[in-house]
């Protein structure tokens, strides 16, 4: 089928090359030294820690907020509009992001920003004497919570949505609180759905490039993918055993997610329909 | 008895409001920014439109994307919808092969591929220039790949949706060839799960700066990051103009699906 043959040509045997030459050394024969590169060297090693780092706090704070988000557009109460407002916006924002993300934000909370400006005129403190930028660790954390919560929304509102009006009723007319409620049906009939999706998050941050190279001009922040485009850059490797250790951990980081992704998103889809 | 109507509970309001407010002061103040005056910085004027409009770059550079687009959504359902109706009629049990397959692009992400790509046809196959150079072959080999876990999504649910067994028995007994069958029966009945494959390929396609840009090619979120460095308010512009063609992509899908009354899901592309 020309299908198979066009994944095997453009998917399959290119990220075939990546594994292989994280193992060749220079001279061509087979070397660990590279794939050691990735604990031993510091650079390396500093890379990915931050990486992980900003990937795990907007993970979880977007997953947190997502959720919160998501349960309070659901919930009964809330008007109709106010529900189809957020989910066809969260649609939309979990597609945004790279370029054009990056850019309203340094529009936003940039060195001239609006909202630096009006703070700066309203309370006369000057955000970037204290601390933030938008270049920062901080800074990137808080731009890529604009693509993480709407993608969280996205995923998790139909888990919201699948917790039965029936399940708290016969609770309730059983005498249980709300707090027993979530603590026994609630949370454990979501849980599942919420790791999966955490982890989820997790990955889209750890493989976004586009957004945090554009907020730092590729160097205020040594992310992996960053680090990857610059030794890329100028269409070969610089340092090909570098770009090699660090998209070979990369792929090892990614393909352990997928690993806890795939049996809990299997658990979740047990109280679907 | 009457019931109640159910009133909003107020933890639920201050919670909407928060992220509505984090949700809309960049895109307000993007819009403010664009609003500058190009070359003074006063309010307001709309000059920064101006430069983009009349920079015969952004011209060019959206029309490469927009038909780059347009290819990869050809290529990507003459690739896929055979496959996947050939596979949900014979082959069930290639669905999960194809299922783990549309998983493998969230493991190697563009960022990784790009490398990829690049080494294996310069470095392995030794590839000619004019397939390197050509934004149409490699850009749109590589943007196929990336629209594939989208497009397979959305017609696997459409495929899912339909009796495929039953169509095409009932075409081909009346004497229908696999080619009317396929583009007169099946095709009309997963139109809308094709569409919002369509859509949501666009939207990656003109938002996709790392494999565009790590292989040396001018597109225009390339262009719109050449922008960013060079001009501000120019840029606010161009951004917003960018929001909105997400926007459209996106409200397509919508509209289209709101239509056939189908729901396709959709998780996150293009950083």
């Amino acid at each position: 089928m020309p299908f198979f043959a066009y994944a095997a040509m453009f998917l399959i045997l290119p990220a075939m090359t990546v594994m292989i030459g994280a193992f060749k050394s220079s001279d061509g024969g087979y070397t660990l030294d590279n794939v050691r590169a990735i604990v031993e060297a510091p650079n390396i090693r500093n890379a990915f820690w931050e990486s992980i780092r900003i990937s795990l706090t907007t993970a979880l704070l977007g997953g947190l907020f997502g959720l919160l988000l998501a349960y309070a557009a659901i919930r009964k109460g809330t008007p109709n509009w106010v529900r189809s407002a957020y989910g066809t916006f969260s649609g939309v924002a979990a597609n945004f992001g790279g370029i054009p993300l990056a850019f309203a934000f340094i529009a936003t909370l940039g060195t001239i920003g609006i909202v630096t400006q009006l703070i700066q005129n309203v309370f006369g403190i000057n955000i970037y004497q204290h601390g933030f930028a938008i270049w920062s660790r901080r800074g990137v954390e808080l731009v890529y919570l604009y693509f993480q919560i709407p993608l969280m929304i996205l995923v998790i509102a139909p888990a919201i949505d699948g917790l039965r009006a029936e399940w708290s009723e016969a609770s309730s007319n059983l005498g249980a609180s709300r707090w027993q409620y979530w603590r026994h049906i609630g949370m454990p009939v979501l849980f599942p759905s919420i790791l999966g999706a955490v982890i989820l998050l997790f990955g889209n941050s750890f493989a976004a490039y586009a957004t945090a190279y554009s907020l730092t001009s590729g160097t205020a922040l040594p992310l992996v993918p960053i680090l990857i485009g610059n030794d890329l850059s100028g269409n070969v490797f610089a340092n090909p055993h570098e770009g090699h250790a660090l998209a070979f951990g990369m792929f090892v980081v990614l393909g352990a997610m997928m690993l806890f992704y795939i049996p809990l998103q299997r658990r979740a889809s047990r109280w679907a329909k | 008895m009457r019931l109640r109507k159910p009133e909003i509970a107020p933890s639920a309001v201050v919670w909407l409001v928060l992220g509505a407010v984090y949700f809309l002061v960049p895109l307000l103040a993007t819009l403010l920014f664009s609003l500058k005056d190009a070359t003074t910085g006063k309010c307001c004027s709309l000059s920064a439109y101006g430069v983009i409009l009349h920079d015969p770059q952004f011209w060019s550079t959206i029309k490469v994307s927009f038909r780059l687009a347009l290819e990869t959504i050809v290529i990507g359902l003459l690739l896929f919808v055979p496959t996947i109706y050939w596979v949900h009629l014979k082959l069930p049990r290639l669905r999960p092969v194809i299922g783990f397959l549309a998983l493998v692009p969230f493991v190697v992400p563009p960022i990784i591929l790009v490398v990829g790509l690049l080494e294996f046809y310069k470095d392995t196959l030794h590839a000619p220039f004019w397939f390197l150079a050509k934004p149409d072959l490699f850009l749109v080999g590589a943007y196929v790949i990336l629209a594939f876990p989208y497009i397979y999504f959305s017609l696997d649910a459409g495929f899912r949706s339909i009796d495929v067994h039953t169509l095409t028995e009932a075409s081909r007994n009346l004497g229908g060839s696999w080619r009317t069958t396929l583009g007169r029966v099946i095709l009309p009945n997963i139109r809308v799960a094709a569409l919002s494959g369509a859509f949501l390929t666009l939207a990656i396609v003109m938002g996709e700066f790392t494999i565009a840009s790590l292989s040396a090619f001018h597109t225009f979120p390339t262009y719109l990051q050449y922008v960013n460095e060079s001009q501000a308010y120019p840029a606010a512009a161009a951004t917003l103009m960018s929001f909105g063609i997400t926007w459209l992509a996106m409200l397509s899908i919508l509209l289209v699906g709101r239509r056939g009354g189908q729901r396709t899901v959709r998780v996150g592309i293009g950083r």
